[in-house]
């Protein structure tokens, strides 16, 4: 017997013998005997409940975890505040036992919170369009460049260099299986070079640009953006949506596409996922976009009410011609989010994003007076910031991890001629006590 | 709950808020001096303002118009939703698990490293593969990273011809739709009348332009394809490699295993077969396993373990590339590793046992009364016709009324190749009670059909809302407030 298994052995008997068949190795009969799998399969044995909690906890316990140590990692994974109720919401199991909600009508829970998910990031993008998520920020970029040139059907994409180095892999990955062009837009002081912005030209599909970038800077976007539609090339913006409480939002730069990774609404960092991407556009090009969207409709009595609409573009309807093949949305970590901008409101996410802000550039000038952190890069930046270190950086590491410190990325990990540079991140959570425990290992390193 | 619900931004109220911040105790200054003009933003968000109360009444309120397995019977075939166990959802949420971050060194990260090596260790053992990567974030995410696997291998040999992704028609849209996503050209084959690769068909088809075959086993109509063997030995004799689609692992489990059936290169979803929960459609998990001569192709990077220290391998040259900006979805695979530790070995033969069992049983009993195309034993789930050209309803009709009487409809109109079609997998995690009053209910709607037709074009009637205007809904979008 076992605990997720309810037949009794006189249930099995009854059912076997409606079916017309002797045992249960009888309804395995049509797998062809060199096929069967003749043995146990080489696994432990299932255990209770609780052991299983023994293993797992012990398992957990091998991670350091950010509830022990105060953390300046950031990015793409962000450790900002969750409220309360975001896990109280989502850990409702009439939200995450719940298939896509391919039958509306017992499943609006799911389909509105959809819509306001959608509603929301609109509003926070400017976009007209947003929908229901994708995988990650990653994958959503990579989406993105695959729906605009779908939409223009030109072949080359051009991307900033100063875009996440992950994210510029796994573009790498799907532009080489699609057969896109895929041209870096050269860097210069860590934003993209203003002067290398001629080779945005006629044959570009799309120009992609992270603002604020892997480096924490943000990007001149209204000099790249005039380039690319002088060239009536799409402008997709990368962008974090808690920046977007005060920065200027894609919409506002005219972006045809917005993409993005969404974990600082509230999703746990869980060593990297699941997380949100989403993805967002314009009117016009709402029906080139990839995944779910949902749409507001009525009922057979004129009740307003929301279904998955333009199902047109997907695998499901149009299989070899969909707009791509994703036939998911993070619909969970989606709910997350709207109910962590709920919470947050307008003012919130302001307030978080003001004292992330200024946090970090706290943390910058006290990292500077400390004279072991060089400057690197000139300009306005928003939670992330790079300082080059006099002393080796894995030192630094250790001697900080010796304090219950997670120190800021060491560069050089993700991307190479980089050495002893490192990528501070600072959130609202970071007191000031905090932040000068930080420095003050730094400083005594270097005596 | 059928009252009228508005949205969260209907509530708003100006000065109403719901969070709580602790004073920032940086020496600050104004911040336009950290942040020039022209980089502001202008425009203000419309975002709800209310308090913690309203927030937490309208999502519990919102959740009361869903129906989820905890709810009651959700017998979707293709997509086993079977009960996810309370247990996954704690393990994942531990401290020690869900508050780490991706980039903290290796030597802080120990756990989660060795969780993700065991469990690819497993599924391998699982399927008989070689290696996992499980980097995918989904199922179709899988299908995507194993036929950038297959271009690979065949760019690899410089073998630049083989432009062609072979599928059967009974596939999910989502094979075809990955053939598309790396470049290839589609082939869809007829099934045979038994609902099985036709093998002449698929002759017909191999040549050197072959990739590659993606087959789905069992098959969307619940059968185990017969001709096995021999389908992979005439891909690989004809130079092409062949995926496994695994949707359907939870009819196998401890029975066979695709390796020793020839497969290249598997999918698994472990929202269906290892129980994490669909979440209202994701997050999911679609880890990949491929043979050894695939192996290095796998995208980078992967897991290793050196002498119980465990640590990421980049250094991957054939690698198709990363797919994912970090390692995949964590929290999803920690579920998985949980239900597998509490199966164990004889657990998921047992789930398989009794899940084929579960299927074989109700369609036993709905022969009697429904019309069954293709008769013959099932593994997880099986397709019958709703109605028949007589019937003053269709299969949808049926599917409606099902709303009524407080269960989930089966997949409806897939596969393609049934008319009307029913596709319905109960799962293991449904009792004997369960099923008998799943079959009184489908017999008490034909009855019902026959007798009173409108009754079930009107449904659903007791739901929160009744039918939709799909068509409105796509006319003239309103996809936001």
């Amino acid at each position: 017997m076992n605990r997720y298994i309810p037949l009794t052995k006189e249930d099995q008997t009854h059912m076997l013998k409606q079916i017309g068949v002797d045992g249960i190795d009888d309804l395995f009969s049509d797998i062809p005997d060199d096929l069967k799998l003749n043995r146990k399969l080489n696994l432990p044995d299932g255990i209770s409940e609780h052991e299983v909690r023994r293993k797992m906890t012990d398992i957990s316990k091998k991670n350091k975890n950010l509830d022990d140590f105060i953390s300046f990692l950031g990015a793409g994974a962000y450790d900002h505040y969750i409220p309360s109720v975001v896990s109280h919401v989502a850990g409702r199991s009439e939200f995450y036992t719940s298939y896509t909600p391919y039958q509306p009508e017992i499943s609006q829970g799911t389909l509105q919170y959809i819509f306001e998910f959608q509603s929301m990031m609109s509003e926070l993008t400017g976009m007209d369009v947003i929908n229901a998520s994708m995988y990650d920020g990653a994958t959503a970029t990579a989406e993105a460049a695959i729906m605009a040139m779908r939409s223009n059907n030109r072949n080359k994409i051009i991307v900033a260099a100063t875009i996440h180095p992950a994210t510029l892999a796994v573009l790498k990955t799907y532009c080489h299986f699609r057969e896109i062009d895929l041209v870096v837009l050269p860097e210069k002081q860590g934003r993209v070079d203003n002067e290398q912005l001629s080779c945005i030209d006629g044959d570009t599909s799309a120009v992609i640009v992270q603002s604020p970038n892997f480096y924490g800077l943000i990007e001149d976007v209204s000099t790249i953006e005039k380039t690319t539609h002088d060239n009536k090339a799409l402008l997709i913006m990368n962008v974090d949506p808690i920046s977007l409480g005060v920065l200027k939002s894609p919409g506002e730069y005219k972006a045809d596409i917005v993409a993005g990774e969404g974990q600082g609404l509230g999703i746990p960092l869980s060593f990297g996922g699941p997380y949100l991407g989403f993805i967002g556009t314009t009117n016009k090009l709402m029906r080139k976009m990839p995944g779910r969207i949902c749409g507001l409709t009525e009922d057979i009595e004129g009740k307003p009410g929301y279904v998955l609409t333009l199902q047109a573009r997907e695998q499901h309807i149009r299989r070899e011609k969909a707009t791509s093949n994703i036939c998911s949305n993070q619909s969970l970590c989606a709910l997350r989010a709207v109910v962590y901008l709920s919470t947050m409101g307008q003012k919130g996410l302001k307030e978080v994003a003001l004292q992330s802000l200024s946090k970090a550039h706290y943390a910058k000038e006290q990292l500077l007076a400390t004279g072991v952190m060089k400057e690197v890069h000139q300009g306005p930046f928003f939670k992330e910031f790079v300082l080059e270190s006099t002393l080796d950086a894995a030192m630094i590491e250790e001697a900080l991890l010796k304090k219950r410190i997670i120190g800021p990325l060491r560069i050089e990990k993700l991307l190479e001629n980089q050495k002893n540079r490192l990528l501070f991140a600072v959130t609202e959570k970071r007191t000031k006590d905090e932040i000068d425990q930080m420095v003050n290992v730094i400083r005594e390193v270097s005596k | 709950m059928k009252k009228e619900h508005k949205m969260i931004i209907d509530l708003s109220k100006e000065g109403r808020v719901a969070y709580a911040l602790p004073q920032n105790d940086v020496p600050t200054k104004e911040w336009g001096s950290y942040l020039p003009e022209e980089f502001q933003r202008k425009t203000v968000p419309r975002l709800p303002e209310v308090y913690e109360v309203d927030v937490v009444r309208h999502y519990t309120n919102l959740s009361n118009k869903n129906y989820g397995v905890d709810t009651g019977f959700y017998p979707l075939g293709s997509c086993t939703m079977k009960y996810n166990p309370k247990i996954n959802e704690d393990m994942a949420s531990l401290d020690g698990l869900a508050k780490v971050h991706p980039y903290q060194q290796e030597s802080t990260v120990q756990g989660s490293l060795e969780l993700l090596y065991d469990l690819g260790e497993k599924l391998s053992e699982i399927t008989g593969m070689a290696a996992f990567s499980l980097q995918p974030a989904a199922g179709a995410h899988g299908e995507l990273a194993g036929l950038m696997m297959i271009k690979k291998y065949h760019e690899g040999r410089k073998d630049s011809k083989r432009r062609k992704i072979i599928v059967p028609d009974s596939s999910h849209g989502t094979n075809p739709a990955t053939a598309t996503a790396v470049g290839y050209d589609l082939v869809e084959i007829k099934s045979d009348n038994m609902g099985g690769v036709n093998l002449e068909a698929l002759r017909a088809e191999l040549d050197d332009e072959t990739a590659g075959l993606m087959l789905t086993n069992p098959s969307t109509l619940g059968l185990f394809e017969r001709n096995i063997s021999k389908i992979t030995q005439m891909v690989h004799d004809a130079g092409g490699l062949v995926y496994y689609d695994g949707a359907n692992l939870n009819a196998i489990m401890g029975k066979t295993r695709p390796g020793d059936m020839g497969f290249d290169i598997i999918h698994l979803n472990l929202h269906k077969t290892f129980t994490t929960p669909h979440g209202g459609g994701g997050p999911g998990a679609g880890p990949v396993g491929v043979t050894k001569t695939l192996e290095p192709y796998l995208p980078y990077p992967t897991v290793q373990n050196k002498n119980g220290s465990y640590g990421f391998d980049y250094d991957r040259p054939q690698s198709i590339g990363r797919i994912m900006a970090f390692h995949g979805q964590f929290g999803v695979l920690a579920r998985a590793y949980t239900y597998i530790l509490s199966m164990g070995s004889d657990g998921l033969k047992q789930v398989s046992e009794a899940a084929v069992l579960n299927a074989n049983y109700l369609q036993s009993k709905l022969k009697e009364h429904f019309h069954l195309p293709i008769d013959t034993l099932c593994k997880h789930e099986f397709v019958l016709s709703g109605t028949s050209q007589l019937s003053e309803y269709r299969t949808l009709d049926m599917a409606k009324r099902m709303l009524d009487y407080g269960i989930h409809p089966p997949t409806v109109y897939f596969p393609l190749i049934i008319d009307e079609a029913m596709m319905i997998e109960p799962t293991e995690t449904e009792s004997l009670e369960t099923l008998d009053q799943f079959v009184d209910i489908m017999v008490k709607i034909k009855e019902e059909g026959e007798g009173n037709p409108a009754l079930l074009h009107n449904a659903p009637i007791s739901t929160p809302v009744r039918r939709l205007d799909e068509a409105k809904a796509a006319r003239k979008p309103v996809v936001k407030w």
